[in-house]
């Protein structure tokens, strides 16, 4: 069966892009996942929760060719998230932050599904960095297209 | 909430389950607004449909953001280092979440202390939606 999917995308690396991980915004991601911990809404500089790197949706948009992900063409009807992991090398980013961000496509690979037909995986890995260029954290999303719609 | 005492943390220790539910489709639309992940499989009935899908099915994010801030929470949010999220099956609007965390092993790795907890989130048909394994230090 023809598909869309490309492996040439491995490799691919996307523009830098900076995110700020703004007061307001960790407050709204905070209550958005029914989080109660104050660590999350009080104070100046209140901690994003561990899954708040996901709205570099946000940023990586008005940077040109920031996210390489549009380079694996996965179909959006038969295309799922498989996997999605955050690292942490210190404590997750505080507001008031600004991070330097860069995606690669790190692996592009097939495997025999359970129930017949290919699936098509991709994984994506999101750098961040401060503003000295030391890594804070990592962001891996794997991404599968089945052969036929689920 | 404050950070349980690690000293007392063993394997097999649990937090009080959070439940929410039943969920809306507003829940989704939040988590949406708030991540940018405008995807409209997960708002938009006849794109859904057209998918496959009887109705709207839950940002896969939506559940396993509210895992991952629900073990923040019990064990710090400044201590969390690694969230590995793994997709079982969607959520649907009307279902009721239950999302638990317990503690799967407790070691030591680069002279640090740290806990790995498995955590849960169950719909009310008892079927997993989301497991999610992180790593805390002490």
């Amino acid at each position: 069966m023809s598909t869309s999917f490309d492996k040439s995308a491995l490799g691919r690396q996307g523009a830098p892009f900076e995110m700020d991980v703004e007061r307001g915004k960790v407050r709204e991601f905070a209550r958005a996942v029914h989080a109660t911990d104050r660590a999350f809404f009080d104070g100046e500089q209140p901690i994003a929760p561990p899954t708040f790197l996901t709205t570099t949706f946000f940023w990586e948009r008005d940077v040109d060719g920031a996210n390489p992900w549009h380079a694996v063409q996965m179909d959006p009807r038969r295309g799922m998230h498989a996997e999605q992991e955050y690292l942490f090398f210190g404590p997750p980013p505080r507001a008031g932050t600004r991070l330097y961000c860069r995606s690669r496509i790190s692996e592009v690979f097939e495997k025999q599904g359970k129930r017949g037909g290919v699936l098509r995986f991709a994984v994506m890995v999101t750098e961040f960095r401060d503003a000295g260029g030391k890594l804070v954290a990592e962001a891996r999303m794997t991404g599968v297209e089945t052969e036929h719609a689920p | 909430m404050t950070p349980t005492a690690w000293d007392a943390l063993h394997e097999g220790d649990a937090a009080e389950p959070l439940v929410i539910g039943p969920i809306t489709r507003t829940d989704f639309v939040r988590y949406q607004g708030a991540s940018g992940d405008l995807n409209p499989v997960h708002h938009d009935e006849p794109f859904a449909r057209a998918a496959g899908y009887p109705s709207p099915l839950g940002v896969g994010m939506f559940p396993a953001g509210v895992l991952a801030a629900f073990a923040a929470g019990w064990l710090g949010p400044e201590k969390i280092r690694r969230v590995r999220v793994r997709w079982k099956e969607p959520v649907f609007a009307g279902d009721t979440l239950t999302f638990r965390a317990a503690v799967a092993r407790c070691f030591e790795e680069d002279g640090e202390r740290k806990v790995e907890v498995k955590l849960s989130c169950t719909r009310q048909t008892g079927a997993i939606a989301v497991e999610v394994s992180a790593v805390f230090v002490a």
